[in-house]
């Protein structure tokens, strides 16, 4: 209601002194209630799903885990559901957000891997879809996906690699990343860990742990077993998932259902 | 042969009711290279006869996986059928996002002739001129079709199509009824043989030919040189193929199959080849 002046009386209600007087400004009241005027807007979306997921790399595998509670709001909506998918074969993302939207844009890059298949004869590589994934997303820049990615695999030099995205479809390589509503809780401990050496140094750094398969596996077991006690969207169950010179394999780990 | 008055336009008929450009595109199908599909009621094999231009070239592909439960062989314009290709790719693909299930193969040809059909009827366009065996899997079975350059589409237990195709045609009329039972490895056995047959006396080997097999539990794939080669070595009397010596080879064959059928995979190459086979079939080393 802004602008036309149409407004008759200041919406701080009796008190002010501008009631019954029409306002010529575009304001819902009158300036001097507006000071003292807080806007109550609450905070529930019901286009989240919640839930967190984690990469990390290492030199020859690549851990990607996310744990399997679908919410809405306060309900929880499944304790059973796969926020990971594969996408190509040595190539895994994790989405957290809003689901229908991770949905969709899982099938659409498996869509798009099958057309690259059929031109190029073979399987895309783990650079490579990150970059589809990035163009994907900002080719819906003023009506996003709300999904926050995670994308983990292997290069085409057999070393782990972890993408991180926004929204939109801004990506980093890193050596480890967390995103979904236990991200805030997670990432300063993974920092904490696996401090990654900045991609603005000069020569550049390798990002990936040193740490082994199966150490990164259970950090990433304690990781999520520390976000659920905090985190009310994280929770039930944990899918690892594990790419490596011989394949994927998957691993589950019971989490707090509360 | 020339119809010179009608045959300008392929929006113009003759007078004796027929669009001359139509059939000009058919006779292009009958100058591309010989290929081949049969099927059972698990399985369609495709076959076709690869020619390089010269020793230096590589040749024509001729076969192409339209998606795990589609292949097509084409035969005449490779361009064409690449382009046909393209479009077959995209419908099924564009088909499984939306439904989230394999397109059948009949909507397929369908759409393939539609698409065909336009090209008759526009003044400003001209004729596919490929002819495409498109092999498929559904959930009624297998299916082989046959889509002409015509807009017309037939399915078929077994046909040929390409140059010196009436030669494989003669030979699959002889045995098609057997078809709906064969087991794959027969069933790729009469596609070997019918190749050979348009070969007109020339020695079949892998380098000349490509067959892809596709059925129940077993997504399209293109065999590959060697496997051809091994199944060639197997399947391959030097001279006569028919019956009395085929029934000793049958046996043979029906017991690799067993266990082949177990292994589920291509390879067949394990126990059964006789030793002197082995050394005349090993892949020469061509050009």
């Amino acid at each position: 209601m802004a602008g036309t002046g149409e407004i008759r009386s200041c919406s701080d209600g009796g008190l002010c002194k501008s009631a019954g007087k029409r306002l010529t400004t575009e304001f819902l009241s009158c300036i001097k209630c507006q000071v003292k005027l807080t806007k109550q807007q609450a905070n529930w979306s019901p286009y989240d799903n919640g839930g967190s997921c984690v990469a990390v790399a290492g030199a020859d595998y690549c851990v990607v885990a996310a744990d399997t509670r679908m919410s809405s709001g306060y309900n929880i909506l499944t304790r059973d559901y796969s926020k990971i998918c594969k996408l190509a074969d040595k190539c895994v993302m994790a989405s957290s957000g809003f689901q229908a939207d991770v949905k969709a844009l899982q099938k659409l890059l498996a869509a798009r891997h099958l057309i690259y298949q059929h031109q190029h004869n073979k399987q895309m590589s783990c650079p490579a879809m990150a970059q589809l994934l990035s163009n994907t997303l900002y080719y819906k820049r003023f009506f996003p996906y709300y999904s926050f990615n995670v994308l983990g695999g292997l290069d085409s030099e057999g070393k782990g690699c972890v993408f991180t995205y926004d929204a939109v479809g801004s990506y980093e390589k890193v050596g480890y990343s967390s995103q979904g509503s236990g991200s805030t809780l997670i990432m300063p401990f993974l920092d904490n860990q696996l401090k990654s050496p900045s991609p603005l140094l000069l020569p550049a750094l390798d990002a990936v742990t040193p740490l082994s398969e199966s150490e990164a596996v259970d950090l990433v077991k304690t990781v999520f077993a520390s976000a659920t006690e905090r985190d009310i969207y994280t929770g039930d169950k944990l899918e690892i998932v594990i790419i490596n010179a011989e394949g994927i394999r998957r691993e589950y780990m019971e989490l707090r259902k509360d | 042969m020339f119809r010179n008055q009608y045959d300008t336009d392929v929006t113009t008929w003759s007078p004796a009711g027929r669009l001359f450009q139509v059939e000009y595109a058919m006779e292009a199908v009958k100058q591309g290279s010989a290929a081949i599909g049969l099927r059972s009621k698990t399985h369609v094999v495709l076959a076709c006869v690869n020619k390089a231009n010269s020793e230096l070239s590589s040749h024509q592909k001729k076969i192409f996986k339209v998606d795990d439960h589609i292949g097509v062989a084409i035969a005449g314009l490779t361009a064409d059928g690449r382009v046909l290709s393209r479009y077959m790719r995209s419908e099924c693909i564009n088909h499984s996002f939306t439904y989230e299930s394999p397109l059948p193969v009949g909507r397929l040809v369908v759409q393939l002739a539609d698409k065909a059909q336009v090209c008759t009827q526009r003044s400003w366009k001209r004729p596919f001129g490929v002819g495409l065996l498109v092999g498929g899997l559904d959930e009624s079975g297998a299916h082989l079709y046959y889509n002409c350059p015509s807009g017309n589409y037939f399915e078929y237990q077994a046909f040929a199509i390409g140059s010196r195709s009436q030669a494989a045609k003669t030979y699959l009329e002889r045995r098609f009824e057997n078809f709906v039972d064969s087991s794959r490895e027969d069933l790729i056995r009469d596609a070997l043989i019918a190749t050979r047959e348009t070969l007109q006396g020339e020695k079949l080997r892998s380098s000349i030919c490509t067959v892809a097999v596709l059925g129940v539990g077993e997504p399209f794939q293109i065999l590959d040189q060697e496997t051809v080669q091994q199944l060639i070595d197997k399947f391959e009397l030097v001279g006569e193929e028919e019956t009395p010596a085929a029934e000793p080879d049958a046996d043979a064959a029906a017991a690799a199959a067993a266990d082949a059928d177990e292994g589920g995979a291509a390879e067949q190459g394990g126990g059964a080849e006789p030793g002197p086979a082995a050394e005349q079939g090993a892949a020469p080393m061509d050009i």
